[in-house]
């Protein structure tokens, strides 16, 4: 038996799996173990029943509309933004912006903050962990303007190089764009310090959230970040949802991002004045059932306590890790002393695609690949990984079923 | 080399499809199509290049192709072992066929032992683009046998 921490006597997971009704079904036949939460989180049936009844009972288009329906769904969506806006520890409801998730958070800044502040021979700071959403926005922006993009290198044990990040500062960093924590590796980076250190630099912050939000508590007022993205899909909430937020006074000198309704004040062919935070940055009709669904989901993980969370998919995780570790030929790729729930291996001799096709047909959904981090996976070495993700309704029995489908698997593959 | 008497293409399928009505488990079926990959024979270095290459998201397949009498040979690979099997069924079913036998290949036995999921369009393992490859192979050596027939 392994040692693992003990739980909070308060944390029920069998509980919560009756909230997800998806974890009821079965896949080929046997019971769905589902551990690719770092992909996209299942949703509980209270966050499916807001968005029917946001479309059975108030479907208004939002803001102008002084009909009751447009009234109440403006009511709703606004509420998102204040949750959202206490979720993070932001300063006010304008810091807040609706975006369609993380990648286009990134975007977001790259295409107006980024185009009005960097020039020709300017520095962006990103790390080697970076998904592709947080490496592609800034090699446009370099390559349009000139500018150079840095990449901060990963130690062998998936951490970051924290003397190289600060031998890569200078007072031509422009911008330091930095994941919160790895979505193929797991390392949580220590980015209060990493922000601090850019601070002194003279550069911005961007906090890539996305992996991070549904695991940790964040503060970006603690942090000092000047702007953090994450996605409502990764947090229980439904896809087409993100947040970036930013620092109001930066949110406000920056450039608008796309033009249409609801981003203007008043429009004349000769000039348009545009509208003031938040609604600068959300031109056209929003999403509002996945916006007014996101507050559902961030007050069911409040009503469950992040700290609760944390403890319990640690448990998880720890439990994971250790089963993993003492299977011949398994490596785990990627093993700082800081990780969310989520643990990468590789498999000596087996293409991590065979392993999921196995794993497949035990029922266990893990994803296998590049995860979106191709330069990650050439820094390793590896074509890819195996990679399970742990969420709050995941339990150590399903960890077994995994573990014993991976035997499984190692020994028809080899 | 095949004999000229070789199965047609459907007989070929059918062949495929009455091995696997044996199998009643996924797993059952996968360790067959695993024992297929192992058991197909290695490509030579020389030909595992970029020309050859179909690039899936997450592994890869070679892939080359010979014409001799009026018959297409193919010859392929994989890093990874289920895609290799399920390679080794593809040239089973095409490889020694004619140029128009192998475009007018509807290879339904894909879906009959329920592996159509990894020629969907979402499933980016270099299979999908491994059945176009095959087939423009045969369009190139069926146009290069016409033009030679009109000089």
């Amino acid at each position: 038996m392994i040692e693992t921490s003990t739980i909070l006597p308060a944390f029920d997971v069998q509980a919560i799996r009756k909230e997800f009704p998806i974890l009821k079904r079965e896949v080929k036949g046997k019971p769905l173990v589902y551990f690719d939460n770092a992909a996209t989180s299942q949703k509980p049936q209270i966050v499916i029943d807001t968005i029917s009844n946001y479309y059975s009972f108030y479907n208004a288009n939002i803001h102008r509309g002084i009909h009751s329906l447009a009234e109440e769904a403006t009511a709703a969506f606004e509420n998102t933004r204040l949750t959202v806006q206490e979720f993070l520890g932001a300063t006010s409801n304008e810091e807040i912006i609706f975006t369609r998730g993380t990648t286009e958070s990134i975007n977001l800044v790259s295409q107006t903050w980024g185009r009005q502040n960097v020039r020709k021979g300017d520095e962006i700071l990103i790390s080697a962990m970076e998904h592709h959403s947080n490496i592609v926005p800034w090699q446009i922006l370099c390559e349009e303007k000139e500018a150079v993009l840095k990449v901060i290198p990963v130690e062998d044990n998936g951490e970051l190089d924290f003397n190289a990040f600060k031998n890569l500062l200078s007072n031509k960093t422009k911008l330091l764009a930095i994941a919160h924590a790895s979505n193929a590796l797991g390392t949580i980076n220590p980015i209060k310090e990493m922000i601090k250190e850019a601070h002194s630099a003279g550069a911005v912050v961007l906090v890539d959230g996305a992996q991070s939000t549904v695991h940790l508590n964040i503060d970006v007022q603690d942090l000092d970040c000047d702007f953090f993205a994450f996605s409502g899909h990764k947090i229980y909430a439904p896809s087409g949802i993100g947040i970036l937020y930013g620092k109001k006074a930066l949110l406000e000198s920056m450039p608008v991002f796309q033009g249409g309704g609801e981003m203007i004040s008043e429009v004349t062919f000769e000039k348009t004045t545009y509208n003031d935070l938040p609604y600068k940055y959300e031109a056209g009709t929003p999403n509002i059932a996945d916006t007014i669904a996101l507050k559902t989901a961030l007050d069911f993980i409040r009503s469950k306590g992040k700290e609760a969370i944390r403890h319990y998919e640690n448990h998880l995780l720890e439990y994971a890790t250790a089963l993993l570790k003492v299977i011949p030929g398994v490596r785990i790729i990627g093993e700082a002393r800081d990780k969310v729930s989520l643990v990468s291996f590789v498999v000596e001799k087996v293409h991590p695609q065979d392993i999921g096709l196995i794993l497949d047909n035990q029922g266990v959904a893990v994803r296998t690949g590049h995860h979106c981090a191709q330069p990650l996976m050439a820094r390793f070495n590896i074509p890819g990984t195996v990679r399970a993700s742990f969420a709050l309704y995941n339990t150590t029995e399903e960890i077994d079923t995994m573990i014993s489908g991976l035997h499984k698997a190692i020994k028809i593959l080899s | 080399m095949i004999t000229a008497n070789m199965p047609s293409v459907p007989e070929m399928e059918q062949e495929i499809i009455e091995d696997f009505a044996l199998f009643d488990s996924w797993d059952d079926r996968y360790e067959y199509i695993i024992d297929l990959g192992k058991k197909l024979p290695a490509l030579e270095d020389q030909y595992k290049i970029d020309e050859n290459k179909i690039k899936g998201c997450q592994s890869t397949v070679w892939l080359i192709a010979n014409y001799e009498n009026g018959k297409v040979y193919y010859k392929a690979e994989s890093d990874a072992v289920i895609v290799k099997g399920l390679v080794s069924l593809l040239i089973k079913v095409l490889s020694g066929q004619s140029p128009d036998s192998i475009l007018e290949a509807r290879l339904d036995f894909i879906k009959a032992i329920g592996m159509d999921t990894h020629l969907a369009p979402t499933r980016s393992n270099g299979l999908r683009a491994m059945v176009k490859q095959m087939k423009n192979y045969a369009m190139a050596f069926k146009t290069l046998q016409e033009i030679g027939n009109t000089k």
